[in-house]
């Protein structure tokens, strides 16, 4: 088990955010958690990566317990690709992926070409290379989220976990992004991903984790939670669930469309 | 980016031997000129080196008591200062930083002002002011533990008042003193000026800045990762708080010190960081001693001028604005820098 949650309860100040979740993922496969916003998925993801402690329950990554992790050892089993970074400052594409590389440097180290090496191959395997002395400022949202992943990857750590991958991008870079993630998957990787979209999490993901008011609502493989039901119950709206080619994707359309075609 | 590593490399190398063609140079400037040769001649026979004295003793006593001590000195305030600011700018994350965003010079200010008040010697007023602007940053420190909300917002806007009430304590320790005498003392001292450096001063300052610039130097790919944010870069492995604190800790003894024998001196530490991103970039793998060499020339550059341009000596404080104000406003509204392509 890559990564096991067991009852998570956090709460910020008296308001509670989430109640009792607990879910697994195993080593390889790819998670999406899905939910409307404000429903606890930020901060589900944040106690998982270690960002938030304040939490009772467990988080148990690879059997130990993700408390008694230093922060380099944290960031050694697990890797953050965040929904976008701003920099103040200017760095360059190699730059970005190189401090990666920290946690596995002693403290007052600077990386070497070794790891200069590592930092080209993450960039060779996202397909990026060319864009290695580019200024990281200058890339569409797409190439950055791209650079962020390669970061994640020279971390050597055996999960990944992305928030939000696809929110700023448009539809084609919506599906490089997550054409990367499930290839990364398939490798072996454990990737886990917070998203809003249903049809996506459909077509890439192995599981999906539906969350609603910080509880677990369903869990399951993306046929069993992408169903009108679950829809209905997840973002308070009727849709209707359209299977296309033998079910390999799935898409909803709301109710009022599908009603006016079938009373003209 | 090989090419645009290895020459950032070379850049800070061939700062360190600007540097050293800068502090060689400045021997030979001054009201009593000093060839080249007997400036080499002194400093080897200073350093035990067998050689037979072709130079009079004035220019021995003009180039070891009053050239050197000026000339160390001024190198190290400038490499100390744009070496805090350059951290500053990092640890919290914007250009607009500088060393005395945390108290540092207001609190060192009001330490000189009150021991000249109380008629303490030159060397009690460089241990008031270095003491005091120590305390300060502690007080800012010690306050934003208790700030609500972001950290960082907490340190910065503690950092503001505490520097404002600093600033009005020394206002009204000017207000007190004795017009005659104290009154200009404190003025001149708050100008900010390297006349008058001893080697009691160099002495005194030379293990703190030592103390802070070493650690600064060893952490400066921690503080590339420090610039991404506190959560990535936490789960990067750096524990940003941490670091931050040390940054801040040995930003603050070396600002301290070279506020403590310099006075205030403007501009430094926030031109010559930017004006380093230009030249060797982002990285601080080469901006931290980029800035810290540049630092040192800039600030002994216009030491020279200082010393120089007049027989009175122009205040250095005074110059370092005239020529980091609109050197700055050249930067800023100059063409982008080389690497955004």
């Amino acid at each position: 088990m890559s990564i096991e949650v067991q009852n998570l309860n956090f709460s910020y100040g008296s308001r509670q955010i989430l109640f009792d979740v607990s879910f697994s993922v195993e080593k390889g496969e790819f998670l999406s958690i899905l939910g409307p916003n404000g429903v606890g998925k930020s901060t589900l993801f944040r106690c998982v990566l270690g960002l938030l402690s304040g939490y009772t329950g467990r988080v148990l990554v690879e059997g130990l317990d993700s408390r008694t992790f230093s922060v380099r050892e944290a960031a050694r089993h697990i890797a953050y690709i965040p929904q976008s970074s701003r920099p103040v400052f200017n760095y360059s594409v190699f730059d970005i992926v190189l401090m990666g590389r920290t946690s596995a440097l002693s403290p007052f180290r600077a990386p070497s070409q070794r790891d200069n090496d590592r930092c080209a191959w993450a960039l060779d395997k996202v397909g990026i290379s060319h864009l290695a002395q580019r200024c990281y400022h200058r890339l569409s949202g797409g190439e950055q989220q791209l650079v962020l992943i390669a970061r994640a990857l020279v971390q050597d750590a055996p999960i990944l976990m992305l928030d939000e991958p696809t929110a700023n991008l448009d539809f084609g870079n919506q599906l490089l992004v997550l054409e990367q993630a499930r290839t990364l998957a398939q490798e072996g990787y454990t990737v886990i991903q917070t998203t809003h979209h249903p049809e996506q999490s459909y077509l890439f993901s192995d599981r999906i984790l539906a969350i609603q008011h910080g509880r677990v609502l369903t869990e399951g493989t993306p046929a069993q939670v992408l169903t009108e039901e679950t829809m209905r119950a997840l973002y308070g709206v009727d849709v209707s669930v359209v299977s296309l080619y033998q079910d390999q994707a799935r898409i909803c359309i709301p109710q009022k469309i599908t009603n006016q075609e079938v009373t003209p | 980016m090989k090419q645009i590593t290895s020459t950032h490399r070379r850049i800070v190398w061939l700062l360190g031997i600007g540097l050293i063609v800068c502090i060689l140079g400045s021997f030979t400037l001054g009201h009593y000129p000093v060839p080249l040769s007997e400036l080499l001649g002194i400093l080897g026979s200073r350093l035990g080196l067998p050689i037979q004295p072709f130079w009079t003793t004035q220019m021995e006593t003009a180039v070891w008591n009053i050239r050197l001590p000026r000339v160390l000195l001024s190198v190290m305030v400038g490499a100390c200062l744009s070496g805090a600011g350059a951290s500053y700018q990092g640890i919290f994350q914007n250009p607009m930083a500088s060393p005395d965003i945390l108290g540092a010079s207001a609190g060192a200010g009001f330490g000189a002002a009150l021991a000249i008040l109380v008629g303490m010697s030159s060397f009690g007023i460089t241990l008031g002011a270095f003491l005091c602007s120590l305390a300060t940053v502690a007080l800012v420190f010690w306050i934003s533990r208790h700030a609500k909300g972001d950290r960082v917002l907490g340190l910065v806007l503690a950092g503001i008042m505490v520097s404002s009430l600093f600033q009005s304590g020394t206002s009204f320790i000017k207000l007190v003193a004795d017009p005659t005498n104290k009154l200009p003392q404190i003025t001149y001292w708050l100008m900010g000026s390297l006349s008058g450096a001893k080697w009691s001063e160099v002495c005194f300052v030379v293990f703190p800045m030592l103390a802070g610039l070493i650690p600064l130097l060893l952490l400066r790919w921690q503080l590339n990762v420090i610039t991404m944010g506190d959560d990535e870069a936490r789960a990067m492995g750096v524990n940003a708080g941490r670091v931050r604190l040390w940054i801040v800790l040995c930003s603050t003894l070396v600002t301290a010190s070279a506020v403590s024998v310099s006075g205030m001196i403007g501009w430094v530490g926030l031109v010559i960081p930017h004006m380093m991103r230009r030249i060797v970039g982002s990285d601080y793998r080469y901006l931290m001693p980029g800035s810290m060499l540049g630092g040192g020339i800039f600030l002994l550059i216009v030491d020279n001028v200082s010393r120089n341009a007049t027989t009175a000596g122009i205040p250095i404080g005074i110059l370092t604005a005239f020529i980091g104000a609109p050197f700055f406003l050249w930067l800023i509204t100059g063409k982008g820098d080389h690497y955004e392509h």
